[in-house]
């Protein structure tokens, strides 16, 4: 089969500062490794897009590092919302013939979930969201195990599918030396876009409210266990 | 007159608290608006469930009933939810933000042109844009978003407004609805549920999480003796759910499901920003960790640094004796 990943960069949300570190969004890593494990045990080839800035060339490469064959970085360093990714990356989809397309199921950053069944909606895929397993069952079926609200529930798609993918569905590999190296060789599209509207505005960000200072409770863990039920019924007021 | 329209979350043949949150905030904003709150139910016997809604204040409800609805599968919900938008013809529509919801919210902005602001914590109308915060960045960060498209979608994280009932007279507005399962180009094909009647992580107002520090089947039952001592829901951080002891499906934080219930234990959890993403905005938090720099007590109300399989027995026990009297 014939996968497309769609793969963005997002800043390093896990480090205590800001240093304006990049990474490759963690739910598009796994995405990434769904495909390549699936290409590996049935064959076809695994392309990547990504729309965003410049500077994000280093993130393509390191997904090609991981082991796909090529891709296109559409660029533009404009701020795009979810509805204007999905316009993008539809534009581009137009004249590709994938079977499957997988996203992550969200960015790391902003946290929407969105865009992936905007394209979906877009192209007129059938589209599964927040999968856990993805499996091949022969010619043209996807299996996709999705984390549901009260379960995991098990979808049959025909291709052309889209899905969009958890980290926890795999730990994605580590790029080897061999793979870095052989990646600087691998295609690399790259074309200039303007991307339209979006349908949505950003106007600020804030650190929330601070919680108040709790209170550390010490002694033995018996006198532990009471004082701190009688802090939750006479304080706190939640027994 | 402008209309807000709920998008009802039902589960096991209930209505989630959640739908009754957004209902409580939807009212609030239609009167500042003078709009009205309508409802949308998808569900084999909908109608069931239409007076509920309206002891919540839904002047109409539209119900949409097909055994389709049953179990979640993505094309028919977004094609009745096209139809009941159609024929309410909303400014805006609110829905808790559910794994089935989110499934659907991206496709249906795109199918209806509208616009859609997910995963909120606040929401309003602000003259001619619909606004809200956000958390982003694992919720270290608040974002304030606006959308000025004529049609908002808008799904919104539990435990972010209080229930509360407000009956009304209203009225149910059947919806003609039916779904050829030979014509859906996708099949449900199995639902692995694991949840056996407990409590429902994002209804319940306690909820006992276990980390990796819960390292095995003995550790295991006491946080379930925890939680049945508390009556909780059982949640899970990502560590333990990969050792297999917790299901996936109690997973709480950035991947997992997100979580404000008046009282969070977190026991054996270090507190890595993806895990507190989930549980953040609980009232009260407790933390029983052995590491006195776990960074989970940097958000715990009360902190106990201590070996969880020395503080639950005692811990268990007080609980129990507090809830006889
Ligand atoms: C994109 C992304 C998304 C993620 N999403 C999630 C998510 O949704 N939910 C989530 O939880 N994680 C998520 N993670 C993983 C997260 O980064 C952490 O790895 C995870 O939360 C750690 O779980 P833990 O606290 O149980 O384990 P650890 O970090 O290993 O902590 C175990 C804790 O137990 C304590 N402990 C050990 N023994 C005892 C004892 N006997 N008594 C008391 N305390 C003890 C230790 O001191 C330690 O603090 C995500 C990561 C990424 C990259």
């Amino acid at each position: 089969m014939k996968f497309c990943v769609c793969i963005k960069q997002v800043p390093d949300v896990a480090a205590h500062v800001q240093t304006g570190r990049m990474v490759l969004n963690a739910y598009d890593a796994s995405a990434v490794e769904a495909a390549l494990q699936l290409t590996e045990a049935h064959g076809g080839t695994v392309h990547l897009v990504l729309a965003g800035p410049d500077a994000a060339k280093e993130t393509i490469r390191k997904a090609l590092a991981m082991g796909a064959d090529e891709a296109t970085h559409l660029v533009t360093a404009s701020d795009m919302d979810s509805y204007a990714v999905s316009s993008l990356l539809a534009e581009h989809f137009e004249d590709g013939d994938y079977d499957v397309i997988l996203t992550g199921k969200q960015s790391q950053d902003t946290d929407a979930g969105l865009a992936g069944s905007m394209l979906a909606e877009h192209l007129g895929r059938v589209y599964a969201t927040n999968a856990v397993g993805l499996a091949v069952e022969g010619e043209n079926t996807l299996l996709v195990t999705r984390q549901g609200d009260a379960g995991q529930e098990i979808i049959a798609l025909p291709t052309p599918c889209l899905v969009t993918c958890s980290n926890d569905m795999n730990d994605p590999r580590i790029p080897s030396l061999k793979g870095i190296m052989a990646s600087k060789k691998k295609p690399l599209n790259v074309q200039a876009v303007t991307p339209g509207p979006g349908r949505s505005e950003l106007h600020d960000t804030q650190a929330p409210p601070e919680r108040k200072p709790g209170i550390r409770i010490d002694g033995e863990p018996a006198e532990q266990a009471s004082h701190l039920v009688h802090l939750l019924q006479d304080e706190a007021g939640v027994l | 007159m402008n209309t807000i329209l709920v998008a009802a979350a039902v589960q096991d043949g209930r209505l989630k608290r959640s739908t009754f949150e957004v209902m409580a905030r939807a009212r609030e904003v239609a009167a500042e608006t003078g709009s009205e709150v309508v409802a949308a139910v998808l569900h084999p016997t909908a109608r069931d469930l239409a007076p509920d809604l309206m002891r919540h204040g839904a002047v109409r409800v539209y119900v949409v009933e097909d055994p389709v609805f049953d179990r979640h599968v993505n094309v028919p919900v977004i094609d009745a939810l096209e139809r009941v938008v159609k024929a309410a013809l909303p400014r805006l529509v609110v829905a808790p933000s559910t794994e089935a919801f989110k499934d659907v919210m991206g496709a249906l902005a795109v199918r209806l042109g509208a616009g859609a602001l997910p995963d909120v914590s606040e929401f309003g109308v602000d003259g001619d844009s619909v606004v809200a915060v956000r958390p982003v960045m694992a919720a270290k960060m608040l974002a304030r978003v606006s959308s000025r498209e004529p049609l908002v979608l808008v799904s919104v994280r539990s435990g972010s407004y209080e229930a509360s009932a407000s009956p009304v007279e209203g009225e149910i507005v059947p919806v003609d609805f039916s779904c050829d399962a030979g014509t859906l180009r996708q099949t449900l094909r199995e639902v692995l549920s694991s949840g056996d009647g407990e409590v429902d992580l994002s209804e319940a107002r306690v909820v006992v999480a276990a980390g990796r520090g819960i390292r095995d089947e003995a550790g295991r039952d006491l946080v379930l003796e925890l939680a049945d001592a508390t009556g909780a829901a059982i949640g899970a951080s990502r560590a333990v759910v990969e050792t297999g002891l917790f299901p996936a499906t109690a997973q709480i934080g950035q991947t997992g499901k997100v979580v404000a219930p008046d009282l969070y234990f977190a026991v054996g959890i270090s507190g890595a920003i993806q895990h507190v993403a989930g549980m953040v905005n609980s009232r009260v938090i407790v933390a029983i960790n052995k590491d006195p720099d776990a960074p989970i007590f940097d958000y715990a109300t009360y902190g106990i640094v201590g070996d969880a399989f020395k503080v639950l027995p005692p811990l268990i026990e007080a609980l129990r004796d507090a809830g006889k009297t």
